[in-house]
Order: C-alpha cells, then sequence, then structure tokens
C-alpha cells in the first residue's frame, strides 16, 4: 500500500515544498524565454488542504475556471493539472499573442493558447522533477476544460481522494508589465508512485 | 427565507419541509437525493469514489456511493423518514477531460454512476430521475417542499427534474 498526503512529515512536506519551487521558476522561466519577456513571480506557495477549501482559492465553486491535464508516465505515474481562473486565463493568452484586448470570453484561439502554455508549464516543472530525482518521466498531450471550478477540482481530489483526504497544491502569481496571472498546480502522483518519488528524493 | 444548506464534496445533509440542499460545482462526483414524499424529509451526499472497498483511507462514509447512500438512508431514517416511501434523483458522473485512451482513472464519472445504480437497487430505493454523464459541471439543488431537483450549468442551460 502506497502513503498519501494525509502521513506525510514535515520533512517530507518541506522537500516537496522546495521541489514546487524549483518546478514554479523553472515553469516561469521557461514562460518568459517564449514571449521573450521578463517575468517576475512571487515566491510559490505549495499548500497541502482539505478538499472542501479548494475551491476557495479560485473563488468558490461555481466560477468558471480553466484546467489543463496531463497524464506523466515512465518511473513514476500519476497526474498534472494545472488551474487557472478566467480572467488569468485571458490576461496569459493576451501576454502571449501580444494583444490587448478586453473582453472577457475566450475564444478557440485563447484555449490552443492557454493549452500550449499549459504544455510548458508543466512540461518544465516535469523536467526539473525528473532532473531532481533521476527518474524517468513522460507527459501527454494536454486535455482542456473550462467550467465550474468545484467540477474541474473534482478531478484531481479524486485521485488524490484514493489515498487520503488532503491535496497538494503550488500556487504561483506569475507577473509581466501589467499582467498579473495567478496559476495552481497539482502535482498527483499515483499510489504506489508516492513513494517511489519520496525515496527518489531520499525522505522516505 | 428558506435555508439552503451547502453539501460540500464528500458530505451529506438532510432537511425537513422547507429546506433546500445544495451543492456546488459537481464534476466527475455524483449527487444523489434522497426524498420521502410522506414526511418532506430530503437528503443529499455528495459521493466521489465508487468503492469503499478497495480503498485504504476509507474513514469518511460520505466519499463512496456504497456506503454514502447507506449512512444517508440511515440518517433519514433516524429524523423521521419512511424507509419504503425514499425515491432517488441522481445528477453528475461527468467526464471532465478526454482522453483517447480513456483508463480507469479517467472513466471514474461513469464509474460512479455505475455504483450509485447499483446500490440504489440493492436498497431497494426507487431512481425516478437522472441527470448525469456528458462532460460539464453542474449545480443541484434539491427543493424539499416538492422533492424539484434544479440543476444549473454553465452553456448547458438549467432544468429541472
Amino acid at each position: 500500500m502506497g502513503i498519501s498526503i494525509d502521513e506525510l512529515n514535515s520533512l517530507q512536506i518541506d522537500v516537496l515544498k522546495e521541489i514546487g519551487n524549483i518546478g514554479a521558476g523553472n515553469a516561469a522561466t521557461a514562460l518568459s524565454k517564449m514571449i521573450s519577456k521578463r517575468i517576475d513571480m512571487d515566491v510559490p506557495k505549495v499548500n497541502i488542504l482539505e478538499f472542501k477549501n479548494v475551491a476557495e482559492l479560485v473563488g468558490g465553486p461555481e466560477t468558471e475556471v480553466i484546467g489543463i491535464y496531463f497524464k506523466v508516465n515512465g518511473d513514476i505515474n500519476g497526474s498534472i493539472m494545472v488551474l487557472i481562473d478566467k480572467k488569468s486565463a485571458k490576461m496569459l493568452a493576451n501576454m502571449l499573442m501580444g494583444r490587448n484586448e478586453n473582453e472577457d470570453d475566450l475564444d478557440e484561439m485563447d484555449l490552443s493558447a492557454l493549452q500550449e502554455v499549459g504544455n510548458i508549464l508543466s512540461g518544465s516543472y516535469l523536467s526539473s522533477l525528473s532532473t531532481l530525482t533521476n527518474l524517468n518521466l513522460t507527459m501527454s498531450v494536454p486535455s482542456l476544460a473550462m467550467d465550474m471550478a468545484g467540477a474541474i477540482i473534482s478531478v484531481p481530489v479524486i485521485l488524490f481522494g484514493q489515498v487520503g483526504d488532503r491535496v497538494m497544491l503550488i500556487e504561483t502569481d506569475l507577473f509581466e508589465g501589467t499582467y498579473h496571472v495567478k496559476s495552481n498546480f497539482f502535482l498527483i502522483p499515483d499510489e504506489d508512485s508516492f513513494e517511489i518519488l519520496l525515496k527518489s528524493l531520499g525522505v522516505f | 427565507m428558506i435555508d439552503i444548506i451547502k453539501v460540500g464534496m464528500a458530505d451529506m445533509n438532510t432537511t425537513f419541509c422547507p429546506g433546500v440542499l445544495t451543492t456546488l460545482g459537481l464534476g466527475s462526483c455524483v449527487g444523489i437525493c434522497l426524498y420521502d414524499p410522506s414526511t418532506k424529509i430530503a437528503g443529499l451526499v455528495h459521493i466521489m469514489l465508487p468503492s469503499s472497498a478497495q480503498i485504504k483511507n476509507n474513514s469518511n462514509e460520505a466519499k463512496f456511493a456504497d456506503t454514502g447512500i447507506v449512512k444517508l438512508v440511515n440518517e433519514m431514517i433516524r429524523i423521521g423518514a419512511k424507509r419504503n416511501k425514499l425515491v432517488s434523483k441522481i445528477a453528475g458522473g461527468a467526464q471532465m477531460f478526454n482522453f483517447n485512451d480513456t483508463s480507469e482513472v479517467m472513466r471514474i464519472g461513469s464509474r460512479n454512476i455505475t455504483a450509485t445504480k447499483d446500490t440504489l437497487k440493492l436498497l431497494n430505493i426507487p431512481l425516478i430521475a437522472e441527470d448525469t454523464g456528458g462532460n460539464y459541471g453542474r449545480t443541484i439543488e434539491l427543493y424539499s417542499e416538492t422533492g424539484i431537483l434544479l440543476i444549473k450549468t454553465i452553456g448547458y442551460g438549467t432544468k429541472q427534474i
């Protein structure tokens, strides 16, 4: 049987937090390279939350948000989900395409761009994880959904829920000029993979 | 002013008339509404996973279809509902993300629906209406006055079942 987020000790949590920091930093760098602009970032916050509190982070369960989901395979299996509120998503899309629209709605083009950003952010995150752990990791193509936060969050929550009652997420705030993008990463190792991950980090 | 009682993920609640039970943003989870028209007692459980059997950490009964429904039935009987009058309506069980190779994990929505129906059948509680599947989220409200279940979505309209 694998172990769950609920059972981690403080050293293990600290190590996971540090990975979150490094991963988010690399993800911001990758984004910055892509748009050839300086991107500032707040120190990422790594949260371990109970299910019911997750939706509040993005404005409640009925707020419309974007989720970009990837499957992770290789030495460990699991998933990654990037969660962005609609306003941040629009800003991110504008940032990428170098335009300044004020419309709230996201069109096909925006969604496609977001999917690509999700890909880059998750990819750089995963590659830093892979470097740190010496584990071989690959990632699926992205799948994007735009809907109520509660519904989108139910996906990682269910995956975490198979082993525990809490989730781990990394909250990253990115800034470029007047743009401010809030994003949340969920890293969800499968039941048996969690132990492998912790072992390869030397904390199990 | 009618009380609107929120039911979170892996949680349940009951109400007497004219209370309203709601759960916001159901995705792959399933909202199971039980109603006794004779006493107007309503109950709602928001389950996340099909079965408590394969899961190590299964202390929260409201998290699973099999144990959650049983717990809700017991609670409703405790506050005065009649076991043989109970009817059910269910909503949720969507598949939020699409992948070509639909693994077991991604099909969790439909597995939740199946487990819910199996449990209701086992308990002999008639399923009188459902709004399940699809790839979108739902907010549901159960009115104990009438037993009507209101379903709201983003982009897929609002309906009553």
